[in-house]
Parts: structure tokens; sequence; C-alpha cells
């Protein structure tokens, strides 16, 4: 019993460490199927992550700071698509430009606001997302196995997981069954094909990288509003590039990406949990959890279990008329 | 036709996207509420003011020069290597190896000794990388940012479970010995009466990378794989109808940046630290990005991207210290230009290249 409450209480973190990756790795599936690489998902997550928090703390409102933080996520995706859309610039220089510019303007206008060391205050009542209990969670909860899996695994959390897991359907239903999915997809195939039958490939750029922008804001503003209570410096540490890896992992599909996540949430879980794990005799140190997602992506992307092959225009600025 | 001419790529362009970084850096400065003017004048006497500015200056400048020089070859061969912050870490390892378990006898012969193994190090990290793009197709960007992460992990397990000495708290290795600390500028360039870079870290791999920038130079632009390398990053359909092997070029230019990136530790673990701790590249091998796209991937523009820079951080670390203004003000710079050098080249260049055009029809 004991045993099945210790998986519960891991599981139920994995839930809670999955949902930044997976918002963020459906940020980058819709950009990268639209042929827009994004290694910047860390510097947006890490942004929205500072103004959500930022705003909440002022305002006392948590949802003011969500749009805060999807806002200043925008920002940053305008300025990848002015790069990269626009300018026909590299995409992924500009990813590595806008990782760095977050990770120094979050601690800058930090210190400017709230002279704090480059973190926010800490939230507390309305300026934090509260978790939902779902209907019946408290009486069910002495039921053996299921009762923990219903109040414990499922019900309790904050509404913007269960958001996150929602748009893994919605995310598979709009590029798979929209003509918006339609053309967005082909555009990260075959941009030429797209411009021909007169849709314009900018457009559909610009959109794909607005909605990766908005993804990434609510992954950000999750992570310092419910995840954790306030902003510090750095808070996002690596995860917008786990959720690249997961990405590439889940071979730019959604269903599979929350597989992935799930997996790397995991992972996260399990070393916060137990540090160096003993399995009779022999130690699995905590570091090898924590590289075990990027070795994981480095053995996919090797094409030895399974081939990763990324949208085919992808990386590539479209020139109208070459 | 050339649209406009040589000087205007290579001179007028990486100063005006340096110029609207530097403008954009101060609105930042402004909007926080702190002074630009002053700003930049506490960062010139703070970085350029005395010896001891120039010390560590020069010493930050030697770290983004080996950096620096690493992205630079990777961009001849058109690849885009992130990772020369794990190539550096692991770089670190190689010297901290070389200089705890051997015995030397003098500074000059562990000075080679790091050198090699640094390279060794940092080119083996570069690797399997270079192997996956050559071979498998892998994304050399993707899979050099994941073998980053996985040469923190891996640093980090060597120095809390393997080299860190019994009864220390501390995720570092022990202090090297006596003899294979190197000459610092101080003691290099002291008079009796007039002591010079008192305290500065920076030591004699400034001249190391100095050489190294001039290595470089003759490697690109007068050698046979120079060429090889420049002629496969210009077309890749043109280098394999010239009978130059695609997998040979990549492995070997991403060995040769592995190895440039790995060099850094001679300058941080063997010449600053003189041990091996934690985050020990600080970021350095990122920073050869910015170095890179400012210097137009030519050695002599590294070396002087590279002093810029250094600049930044050690004025940076001044500010930091009188003002309220955080280090991370650097963070942002480096940002800005490499989106203009980098990402947003194309914005400052088509306005030049059509004010040439227009020039020229004039002129006829």
């Amino acid at each position: 019993m004991e045993f099945f409450l210790t998986l519960i209480q891991v599981l139920d973190s994995t839930i809670r460490l999955a949902t930044p990756l997976l918002l963020a790795c459906l940020a980058g599936l819709y950009s990268e199927r639209a042929g827009i690489f994004d290694i910047g998902l860390e510097g947006k997550m890490l942004m929205a992550a500072f103004f959500s928090a930022a705003v909440a703390a002022v305002t006392g409102s948590v949802w003011l700071g969500l749009l805060a933080g999807i806002a200043s996520s925008l920002a940053l995706s305008g300025l990848h698509g002015l790069a990269s859309i626009t300018f026909r610039g590299n995409q992924l220089i500009s990813g590595v430009a806008i990782n760095f510019l977050a990770a120094g303007l979050t601690v800058l206008v930090a210190q400017s606001w709230f002279q704090q060391g480059g973190r926010t205050p800490s939230l507390f009542g309305g300026g934090r997302f509260v978790p939902i209990e779902f209907p019946f969670a408290e009486t069910v909860s002495g039921v053996p196995v299921i009762g923990p899996i219903y109040s414990e695994l499922l019900s309790g959390h904050s509404v913007l997981v269960y958001v996150a897991f929602l748009m893994v359907p919605a995310t598979w239903w709009i590029l798979f069954r929209t003509r918006f999915g339609l053309r967005l997809r082909a555009v990260g195939e075959n941009p030429a094909a797209v411009d021909t039958a007169g849709v314009s490939v900018v457009g559909l750029r610009y959109a794909a990288v607005a909605i990766c922008g908005v993804l990434c804001g609510i992954a950000g503003a999750y992570l310092a509003t419910a995840l954790q209570a306030g902003f510090v410096k750095d808070m996002t540490a690596g995860r917008g590039f786990i959720a690249l890896a997961a990405l590439i992992f889940a071979k730019w599909r959604p269903w599979h990406a929350m597989g992935a996540c799930l997996l790397f949430g995991l992972l996260q879980a399990v070393a916060l949990r137990f540090q160096n794990i003993d399995l009779g005799g022999v130690v699995i140190p905590v570091q090898v959890m924590d590289a075990l997602p990027y070795i994981l992506t480095v053995v996919i992307l090797a094409g030895f279990v399974g081939k990763a092959v990324p949208p085919r225009a992808g990386g590539e600025p479209y020139v109208k008329e070459r | 036709m050339e649209k406009m001419p040589k000087w205007a790529d290579v001179v007028l362009i990486p100063l005006i996207s340096l110029l609207l970084a530097a403008l954009l850096s101060a609105l930042v400065i402004l909007a926080i509420g702190e002074n630009p003017i002053e700003a930049v004048n506490l960062m010139v006497t703070g970085a350029l003011g005395s010896t001891y500015g120039w010390g560590y200056t020069l010493y930050y400048a030697t770290n983004f020069m080996f950096t620096g020089l690493a992205v630079a070859v990777a961009f001849h061969a058109r690849m885009f290597n992130i990772g020369g912050e794990g190539q550096a870490m692991l770089g670190g390892l190689g010297v901290a190896v070389v200089c705890l378990y051997v015995p030397w006898p003098h500074w000059s012969i562990a000075l080679l000794a790091a050198c090699a193994a640094s390279m060794l190090f940092g080119a083996a990290w570069a690797a399997i990388p270079a192997y996956l793009q050559a071979k498998r197709g892998s994304h050399i960007v993707i899979t050099t940012i994941m073998f980053n992460f996985i040469a923190a992990a891996f640093l980090n397990y060597m120095l809390v479970n393997v080299m860190r000495p019994q009864g220390s708290q501390d995720p570092a290795t022990a202090r090297f010995a006596e003899t294979v600390h190197l000459p610092t500028f101080q003691s290099m360039f002291s008079t009796a009466e007039n002591v010079m870079f008192r305290g500065a870290p920076a030591n004699i791999s400034f001249f190391v990378a100095l050489l190294a920038c001039v290595v470089v130079w003759a490697l690109i632009w007068r050698t046979r794989l120079g060429y090889e390398i420049r002629a496969y990053g210009h077309s890749e359909t043109g280098a394999v109808y010239a009978g130059i092997s695609p997998v040979r070029i990549t492995i070997i230019a991403m060995l040769i940046s592995g190895a440039l990136a790995g060099l850094m530790a001679i300058n941080n673990v063997m010449g600053e630290a003189e041990r091996l701790v934690l985050n020990s590249t600080e970021g350095a091998g990122f920073i050869g990005i910015a170095v890179a796209l400012m210097g137009r991937s030519h050695p002599f523009g590294v070396f002087l991207a590279a002093i810029l820079f250094g600049f930044l951080y050690q004025g940076g670390a001044e500010l930091a210290l009188w003002t309220s203004i955080p280090r991370e003000l650097i963070v942002v710079i480096q940002a800005l230009v490499i989106l203009f050098t980098g990402a947003l080249d194309n914005m400052v260049r088509m306005p030049l290249e059509k004010l040439f055009l227009g020039l020229r029809r004039g002129a006829e």
C-alpha cells in the first residue's frame, strides 16, 4: 500500500512537471510544422514566467498575470517572426538571441521593479492559480486504488494543467482535421506549393509563430504562478530545451508529444524525489536522470531507433519567385 | 556584379549592427532609470582605465577568442556549433586530469600537455554530434544543444562523485600543484618599482589565443583543407562535384571547432581558477556565437569582437559593483548583438544594398 501511495505521489508530480514541457512542446510543434525552427522556447517561457508573476504580484490577479505573460511571449514571437520570416534571417541564431534576451531582460527588469535580486515578490491568494477539486474528491479518497487515483492524481491541479492536456487533442484536430492545419503543415513541407495555391506563406507562418507564442506564454505563467509562487532568475532551467527534445522524440506529432513530455516529466519527478537510485547494488546517480532526456533525444536523432525526420522546409526562409 | 563594395560588407554592416545594439542597450538602461552615459563612463574606466581593468578585460577576451574561433570555423563549413559551452567544459576536465594526476616539473611542459588534453577532450565531445550530422543527418544544432546539457550533468557527476577531494563539501577538484600555475600578466610585466595588472587573472594563455587566431587564419585561407572547408560551406553540391567529401569536411571542421572551444580551459581552469569548479565556463561558449557573428567569422574580426566583449564583461562587472544595474545587462547586450549581426542581418543589409546601387547609378 505504501508503495502504491508513493507511486501516486510520483505520478502526481509527473503531471505537474510535464505540464510546462507539454505546453512548450506543443508550441514548438505548431512553429516547426510550419517550417520555423524555434530554439527560443526557453526564452519565451522565461519572459512569460517573469511578466506573469510580476503583474500578478502588482495587481493581485493571476488572470491579468496570465495575460501579461502571454503578451510578453507573443512579443518575442513577433521578433522571431520578424527575423526569420520577414527578413529571412537564420532561425536558429534568432532563437539563440531570444533566449539571451529573455535571460537578461527578466533579471534587469525584476531588479529595477522589485529590488529583490532578480526575483518577484512571492505570490499568494489571488496571485496564484488554485487547485481545482473535482466533485466528490474528498468523499471518494477513502476508496482503495480508485480513490487516490481520482482525488490525488486527477483532481487537485490548477486549471492550466487541464488546459495543457486538452490542448493535445485540440492540436491534433487543428493540424489534421482542419483546412488551416493542412495548410500549416503544407507550408512546412513545401511552401512553394502553398504559395502557388494562392495562400499566403508569410501569413500562415506568422500565425503558427503566434500560436507558439501564446502556448509558451501559458507555459511560463504556469511555472511562475501555479507550479511555484513567483519568479526567480533562470527559473525555466532548461525546460524549453527538454520540450524541444520531447518534440523531436515525438517526431513532431501531438499525441506522441504528450507521451514524451510525460516520460520526461516522470524522469524529473523521480530525480526530485529519490536523488540517487539504488537498484540492488547498482546506484544510478541523479545526474543520469538529469541527462537522460537529452541522451534519449540524441539516440532518436541518430536514427538508430526509428528516424526522426523534421518538416522538410524547416529552417528555410521562403523566397517568393526564386 | 557586387551589390556593394567589400569594405561596406566587412566594416559598415557590423558597425551599424553594433550601433543599433548599443542604441537599444542605452534605451534599456534608460528604461530601468539609470543614465546610459554615466554607465558607459563607468564601464570604460572600470575595464580600460587601469592595468587591473585591462587584466580582466584581456582575461575574458582570451576565453571569447577561443570560443569565437570555434564557432567561426564551424560557420565556414556552414555549421552552427552551439556546443562550445559543453566542449569547453570537457576541455576543463582534460586540463584538470592532466594537471592533477601528473607531477609536472615546469609549467611550460604542463601547458603544452594541457593544451593537447583540452583540445583532445573538446574535440572528442564534438565528435559524436559531428559523426551524427555527417553520417546520420541529425541536425548539428540540436545535437550540440543536447550535448551541452549532457556535459553539464557529466561534469556535475565527475566533480561531486569522483574528483572531489575527501572531506570537501565543494563540488570542485583539489587545487593544482604550484608548479603548473601559469605566469600571469602581473608576473610577466611588472617591474620592481611598478606593479602592473595587480591581481588580475590575465595570463600567458592570451598569447596562445593570439597564436590560435593566426593558425586559424592560415588554416582557413592558406591551406588546402581550409579551401575545402570554405568550398563546402559555400556550396555543398559544388564541393561534392569537386571531389570534396562532405562527411570528411563535416567531421574535420567540427573536430577543429571542438578542439578550439576545449582549448579555452587553459585560460579559465589552468590560468585563473587553478582547479576545476562547477560552471567554470560561465557561458563563454555561448558568447563565442556573438563574437563569431560580429567578427564575420574572420580571425581578426573574432580578435576585435573578443576584446569588445571582454570590455563589456569587465565593464558590466564594474557597473554591477557601483550601480544598481545587474550584470545581466551584458546578457542583454550580447543578445542584441547576436540579433542584429546574425538574425536581422538582412534588415541592415537590404537598405544598404539599395543605397549603394542607387549611388552607383547616380555616378554613371
